[in-house]
């Protein structure tokens, strides 16, 4: 096991540089001064005269290693550059608005896991059954829908016709009190902070934003996760140990949630740790749809504006997110099924 | 080919499948028949949906625009049609490309094994180390906005899952004794890979394409209504529905009913297209997969 830890532990820093590079490499396509947003700290630099002087000191009308080494440097040391269309430090808007974008995505996984596996499981057991066949209708209808589709009728029906979801993440006077003196930003997701100043209000209009999002963003992933779970509770219900189950007498509800499901959940726990990956994409669309200040949306935005170091910066930051959290579900799989760490 | 005529009895005999494939049909008649379908005032630039007028609100359904207009006064119903021809044109082009790439990494990798196979297994990890959409934004910043632009982009992070499922199949069929017998007759590799390796994975690709064919374009659409994809007033369902967003959420402070066509009728096009090839995918994985055959 510890071995196997090690060994993709070694791998992260040459998966890490092997994706800057990739991302870089894309920058090929950009002119000097389009690039130099990414290397400055202080929009006072790319005035004038200057301007000259910088793309000499970084390189960037020399060959593609120097400016990469160069903005790598940058990058290690916390740098990311100049957002133009924000007009502040990318590495300070990222700051600000992950902790919105991570609020977002644990209030959406985990009904997802709670509904998706339940629901797995119950298609399973009722194999070709009524059940199974409205579950099947209801997961295709589910990625059927794209979430920018998905979002608008929602903000149309509670928002546009009901008036109860209101998009943005906080009502005015709840914005106020979040901004004010006496409220402490212990963790930057306002739900949470929100409890730990005692705020009631606070909290809930910051979930009452929160609603709509998450059931954009979490539909899609629950009608995945139905999928494989069935199809790995039907293929374990078929196993020979289910046999013998049934065969000493043991009750259907034993053989199913101790025999059955167990070894079903194994596939289930790899898929919901990429379904938070996906996720992590998926705001991209939500938060846009419902001006909700996350990274998704800030990515966006740059990308329409041409704020290339805003999407440079973004890009590294999903990229290690994504990287660290497939580590993470690769040594939990490690942990939970022995054949992995043994093969 | 007589497995080919096997799975399409298979298919005929299930509800769900039968729907999926008139479905998928049917979309693949609007995408032929476009220009009968709705008649392209200018012939040179069919794709530019037509304006009939220049009002920012949008005209509810009439007699001349069926499905009413958008805001700028594009025809929704043109856009529909001609919309249909770009999800298949994009589909097309991003999945051949991806599957071309995907062929080639995923049987070298696996057919030759050993540091071939992980040198290139790790550059497929680093280009999944991204969300999908955050390379393909990634790279339409880099390049500049539009459909070409998109689709290049498309490709570039959607090659991966092809490789690795290819990979996979001729990892399991290469075990096989037809293969083997092959080898031991002096069979040159690239004859035992493409008569005898590539036939026999055929399928488990045939199920990912179906799948492909709805989300590609789905996501193409995705970038349009992020101002990132179609320009304005190319017939593309994203950026329909992209048009409607400021009149459902009725900041008019009207009733938010009055611009239902807006958005019913293009989400409407995009559901039921996704749903015939979801639809379509799923009734060949049941058919084809022996583990659902329990």
């Amino acid at each position: 096991m510890i071995s196997f830890i090690i060994r993709r532990l070694l791998l992260l820093p040459v998966t890490l540089l092997g994706l800057t590079f990739l991302i870089f490499f894309f920058t090929s396509f950009l002119s000097p001064y389009q690039l130099l947003s990414a290397y400055v700290q202080d929009p006072r630099q790319l005035q004038g005269a200057n301007v000259e002087k910088l793309i000499e000191k970084y390189g960037l009308k020399k060959n593609f290693m120097v400016k990469y080494g160069n903005w790598l440097e940058k990058i290690v040391r916390g740098n990311f550059g100049w957002s133009l269309s924000l007009n502040e430090p990318v590495i300070k808007v990222i700051g600000q608005r992950f902790p919105a974008t991570l609020e977002l995505t644990i209030y959406a996984i985990v009904p997802v896991i709670w509904i998706g596996i339940w629901l797995g499981v119950v298609a399973a057991v009722h194999h070709n059954g009524v059940i199974d066949q409205i579950l099947r209708v209801v997961a295709l209808l589910g990625y059927s829908i794209p979430a920018f589709v998905l979002g608008l009728l929602i903000l149309f029906i509670f928002y546009g016709v009901l008036g109860w979801l209101p998009p943005g993440r906080l009502d005015q006077w709840a914005q106020m009190i979040v901004y004010s003196k006496n409220f402490h930003q212990y963790t930057g997701m306002i739900t949470i902070d929100a409890l730990l100043n005692g705020n009631i209000p606070v909290f809930l209009d910051a979930l009452k934003h929160l609603i709509a999002p998450i059931l954009t963003l979490s539909y899609l992933s629950w009608a995945g996760l139905l999928r494989i779970t069935r199809s790995s509770m039907l293929e374990a219900l078929g196993q020979d140990y289910i046999r013998t189950a049934r065969a000493k007498g043991l009750s259907e509800r034993v053989v199913v949630n101790k025999h059955a499901r167990r070894n079903a959940l194994i596939p289930a726990t790899t898929v919901a740790g990429m379904m938070f990956i996906g996720m992590l994409g998926g705001v991209i669309i939500t938060e846009t749809i419902f001006n909700y200040p996350g990274i998704g949306s800030f990515s966006a935005q740059a990308a329409e504006q041409f704020d290339y170091s805003g999407v440079l910066g973004v890009a590294v930051i999903y990229g290690l997110v994504t990287i660290i959290g497939n580590l993470i579900v690769d040594i939990t799989y490690a942990l939970i099924d022995p054949r992995v760490r043994l093969g | 080919m007589e497995g080919f005529v096997k799975v399409l009895k298979k298919l005929m005999r299930n509800p769900t499948s039968i729907a999926g494939l008139l479905l998928v049909l049917l979309f693949v008649a609007i995408a032929i028949l476009a220009p009968v379908l709705a008649k392209p005032p200018y012939p040179d630039t069919p794709y530019q949906m037509p304006q009939n007028g220049w009002s920012s609100v949008p005209q509810p359904p009439s007699h001349e625009d069926i499905f009413g207009t958008t805001e700028g006064q594009y025809d929704i119903y043109y856009g529909i049609i001609w919309g249909t021809r770009t999800a298949f044109k994009l589909g097309i082009f991003v999945i051949g490309l991806a599957l071309i790439i995907g062929l080639f990494v995923g049987t070298i990798s696996a057919y030759f094994g050993g540091w071939v196979d992980e040198v290139l297994m790790r550059v497929t990890d680093i280009f999944l180390a991204f969300p999908f959409l955050v390379g393909v934004i990634v790279i339409v910043t880099m390049l500049g906005p539009g459909l070409n632009h998109v689709m290049w982009a498309l490709v570039i992070f959607y090659w991966m899952g092809y490789a690795r499922l290819i990979r996979g199949s001729v990892l399991e069929v290469k075990e096989n004794d037809y293969v083997m017998a092959g080898r031991a007759l002096g069979t040159p590799g690239a004859r035992i890979i493409t008569r005898h390796i590539l036939p026999n994975s055929i399928y488990p690709i045939l199920i990912q394409v179906s799948m492909d064919m709805a989300t590609i374009p789905l996501t193409a659409a995705a970038l349009s209504f992020l101002g990132l994809g179609a320009p304005v007033g190319y017939a593309d369902w994203g950026q329909l529905v992209s048009f409607s967003r400021n009149w459902i959420i009725s900041s008019s402070g009207g009733n938010p009913f009055a611009y239902w066509y807006t958005i019913t009728y293009p989400s409407l096009a995009i559901i039921l297209y996704a749903m015939g090839w979801n639809l379509l995918g799923d009734s060949l994985r049941d058919i084809l997969d022996p583990r659902m055959l329990i």
